[in-house]
């Protein structure tokens, strides 16, 4: 009992992570029509970024942490504005086969930068667990899963409540309307595709210090996003945050009671299961936005 | 030949089609009309197993075709063509009969990959039947130009082309005739009495009047997803119903 | 010329391994071989079907530890594993095409990674069959009755003989009913199934030889560096596959030949200057810049080029 208390908490600190990773994949597949295979390359960016703020730069915990996440939101929008934007109206295969290329290029761009061997990331919070009656759980958890809830909320908040928000939701719905009420599309998508690497930025800055940094760290971060936005269904950014959850909990679960040498299959299991059962996703009513 | 029993297709909480019933005579040319909406090419779709009806049945010859694919109801002689055109536009006019023609061929993995001689003269028969189909529809000259490039009436017949090489028994043609020329549609809907004369059963749906009335034996008329009518085409014409329903609306439109 | 052309170009393959002094240039033409094959199964989907798989490194897995497997523990001959590694990577095709090919684009896509991910995870983690990460080292070298294929001339000569087999087994593929149906079902696949090709069916059809093929690939690689470890699964050897395919020309014959040819060597001659990641690198830019300035292709760029020289 104590033990299946301790793996929902981390289950659930994982969970945030993966729902900010699956905000960002499934705006940019629903908004966008993009299977951004380099998702997971702009995680990767993301606690790079914090890495060299902190060990480099000796800036505050919390400055690297946006500093990364400017990171992602700036390289995002380069990417949408150089490579994307010539390519609308293309094929969804096309521009699939450049996000491929993308992510190696990032991958390995990474590696020459980095180099191979694993970073740890430096980070201010006391390493002794606080306990709480059964429970333990790192300072640096609480602050990983607070922090992610935050930006979970924050992304919510952005989408439904303010005019960046109602005009992806517009272009969601029907961009040669959205377009003729006004909005502007270019605008939205370079928007939209920098909100989702902000987002996977912000995520690998995140999990960063908790695990460690690696170059090809974004493979298995990119599986996760799929697998969230398969489960909750494609543009729905209810069933990401949902999905996420679902995903780190089983994760934790199936690595508890299964076999840890396992953990990263229960990811493809869910893309495969849910895609051949389910392919509209767990939670879908209608795919929307929203 | 065909029996259409209740048909019916709802999207979500609305009726596409509301419960139609109607026969195709073997041997006959038959139109299905109705204004923008009426449930035609639904219909179609609906028949060729495109759309999974709601409720309803189609028998064709007897059997029910409901819940086949619809390769498997091509396989059983029911073949029909795509309102928006619809050609294989990369290959080459012979390459895209020679795609309609796959029924007609029989070579299969094994005796492919062991380059049977029968292989390769399965192979010279479809091709001289690709030859004829393009002959009959008057393309002989397009035989080895790319479909995507052509002209849009010539694309359409391309596409009637790649239906009769499925050697249809009942051919169901979706607005044949649309967006071409008065000459144009003289040319289709001489092929579409040639290829009755061939004893092929057609069903059409088309919004040009004169040609439905010149070619049809029996028209059906929908409106709002039922058959409001359904005869010859004289009897059609001065039909009541039909004349306030249906040409009037198309009256008003034009 | 053209009619001399293939004879000669055939003539030189066979004798490669007598007029290359170097057996190092041997050892690439081997994986140059391996990688052809590679990229041929690759564009059967790929190119024809226009189905993009990248879980092609399973197949070449299953194939590899397949063969790597019987002929170590069982002591079957080659002869027996190469089969069988071909069967099983066909029929790991089968039951993928089976359970993805309703899936189109994206969601096949998605599919065939987790697919080629869970036997991936599957490798590393059973130990008592496939000895884990350190994998299966002593693989036998194949024999021909009394003389043995262990020389690096004598395999380039399988390798060959194999590569000459999967491209008759696509071009008699594509160039048939059979081939005229994939390629419908890319083009316009209500239209295809209006006129009776069952798009089930084909695909499926498709993803088994593909997937054999890429088993044929593994089976060679496995007997040839005599190792196979979870590293087959790399999503590497998938991406080399993809550049391959889509540099050379997807959807013709000669295009996976050429990018096979044209990957495999050029590697190899910058590997003194240019290090791995570096080439990696590169392999991305370049797939980024093939979309962008080269979207058909080597091979049907230049027969667009010829064809438009002459009058």
């Amino acid at each position: 009992m104590e033990a299946l208390l301790q793996h929902l908490v981390n289950g659930l600190v994982l969970g945030g992570i993966y729902a900010l990773l699956g905000i960002g994949l499934t705006l940019i597949f629903g908004l966008m029509n993009v299977v951004n295979f380099a998702h997971g390359e702009f995680y990767t960016l993301g606690a790079y970024a914090t890495f060299a703020a902190l060990a480099l730069g000796g800036v505050p915990f919390l400055v690297a942490l946006g500093a990364a996440i400017a990171g992602g939101v700036l390289a995002g929008a380069l990417t949408e504005r150089v490579l994307l934007r010539p390519l609308r109206g293309e094929s969804i295969d096309t521009v699939m086969l450049v996000m491929i290329g993308l992510w190696i290029a990032m991958q390995n761009g990474e590696l020459l930068a980095w180099g191979g061997v694993a970073k740890s990331i430096p980070h201010p919070f006391p390493t002794a667990p606080l306990v709480l009656g059964p429970l333990s759980v790192a300072p640096l958890r609480l602050f990983v899963l607070g922090a992610a809830l935050a930006l979970i909320a924050g992304a919510h908040l952005l989408i439904q409540r303010t005019r960046l928000g109602r005009a992806m939701r517009a272009t969601f719905q029907d961009p040669d309307t959205a377009a003729l009420m006004g909005v502007r599309i270019h605008h939205v998508r370079t928007a939209t595709f920098a909100l989702g690497s902000g987002l996977a930025a912000a995520a690998g800055a995140l999990l960063g210090p908790i695990f460690l940094v690696y170059p090809s760290m974004g493979d298995l971060a990119s599986l996760k996003a799929f697998s969230v936005v398969i489960l909750g269904g494609l543009g729905n950014i209810w069933g990401a945050t949902l999905g996420g959850v679902i995903l780190g909990v089983a994760e934790e679960l199936g690595a508890g009671y299964v076999s840890s040498g396992y953990r990263d299959a229960v990811g493809f299991v869910i893309i495969i299961l849910v895609l051949l059962f389910r392919p509209s996703g767990l939670f879908a009513r209608a795919e929307r936005i929203g | 030949m065909l029996a259409v029993r209740d048909l019916a297709v709802h999207f979500g909480g609305v009726a596409a089609l509301g419960g139609v019933s109607f026969e195709v005579r073997p041997g006959a040319i038959t139109a299905l009309i109705g204004p923008n909406g009426a449930g035609k090419t639904t219909a179609f779709n609906a028949i060729t197993g495109y759309l999974r009806p709601t409720r309803g049945q189609v028998l064709y010859g007897g059997a029910p075709l409901t819940g086949l694919r619809p390769s498997e109801i091509a396989r059983r002689g029911v073949v029909r063509t795509f309102q928006k055109t619809s050609v294989f536009p990369a290959l080459t006019v012979a390459d895209n009969v020679l795609t309609g023609l796959h029924l007609r061929g029989r070579a299969g993995l094994w005796s492919v990959l062991a380059g049977r001689a029968a292989v390769r003269e399965e192979e010279a028969r479809l091709e001289r039947e690709a030859a004829d189909i393009i002959a009959f529809v008057g393309l002989g000259h397009r035989r080895g130009e790319v479909a995507g490039a052509l002209p849009y009436g010539e694309q359409r017949l391309v596409e009637l082309a790649v239906a009769l090489a499925a050697r249809p028994a009942l051919l169901l043609l979706d607005e044949p005739a649309a967006g071409m020329t008065g000459a144009e549609k003289e040319t289709v809907s001489g092929l579409i009495r040639k290829i009755r004369e061939q004893g092929v059963t057609v069903l059409l749906v088309e919004h040009d009047m004169r040609l439905v009335m010149g070619i049809s034996d029996t028209v059906i008329v929908l409106n709002h997803g039922v058959v409001i009518a359904e005869g010859p085409p004289a009897a059609i014409q001065s039909h009541p119903d039909v004349v306030r329903a249906y040409l009037g609306t198309a009256r008003a439109g034009t | 010329m053209s009619r001399l052309g293939p004879p000669v170009a055939a003539a030189l393959a066979l004798t490669a391994p007598l007029w290359l002094a170097n057996p190092y240039y041997v050892h690439i033409l081997i994986m140059a071989g391996i990688f052809a094959i590679l990229a041929l199964s690759l564009n059967l989907l790929l190119g024809y079907t226009g189905q993009l798989s990248l879980g092609h490194a399973a197949f070449f897995g299953i194939g590899a530890y397949t063969s790597a497997l019987l002929t170590l523990r069982l002591g079957w001959s080659f002869w027996l594993g190469l089969p069988a590694g071909v069967g099983l990577a066909a029929a790991a095709g089968w039951a993928i095409g089976r359970l993805a090919l309703k899936l189109r684009g994206a969601y096949f896509v998605l599919v065939t990674i987790s697919f080629a991910g869970v036997i991936a995870l599957v490798a590393q983690n059973w130990m008592d069959l496939t000895n884990g990460p350190l994998g299966l080292p002593g693989v036998p070298a194949p024999e021909l009755g009394p003389w043995s294929l262990r020389t690096k001339g004598a395999y380039y000569e399988l390798v060959l003989a194999a590569a000459a087999l999967a491209w008759l087994v696509c071009r008699r593929l594509v160039r048939s009913r059979i081939g005229r149906a994939l390629v419908a079902l890319r083009e316009n696949e209500p239209l295809a199934e209006s006129v009776g090709v069952d798009a089930t069916h084909y695909l499926v059809l498709a993803a088994v030889v593909s997937a054999a093929l890429a088993g044929l690939a593994g089976v060679l690689y496995a007997h040839y560096t005599r190792f196979v470890s979870p590293e087959v699964f790399l999503f590497t050897y998938t991406v080399t596959m993809v550049i391959m395919v889509v540099a050379g020309g997807k959807g013709t014959l000669a295009g996976p030949l050429v990018g096979a040819l044209l990957f495999t060597a050029l590697p190899e001659a910058l590997r003194e200057t240019v290090s791995w990641q570096w080439q990696m690198l590169a392999y991305g830019l370049i797939l980024v810049l093939l979309v962008f300035f080269l979207p058909r292709g080597i091979v049907p760029t230049l027969a667009a080029w010829r064809h438009a020289r002459r009058p």
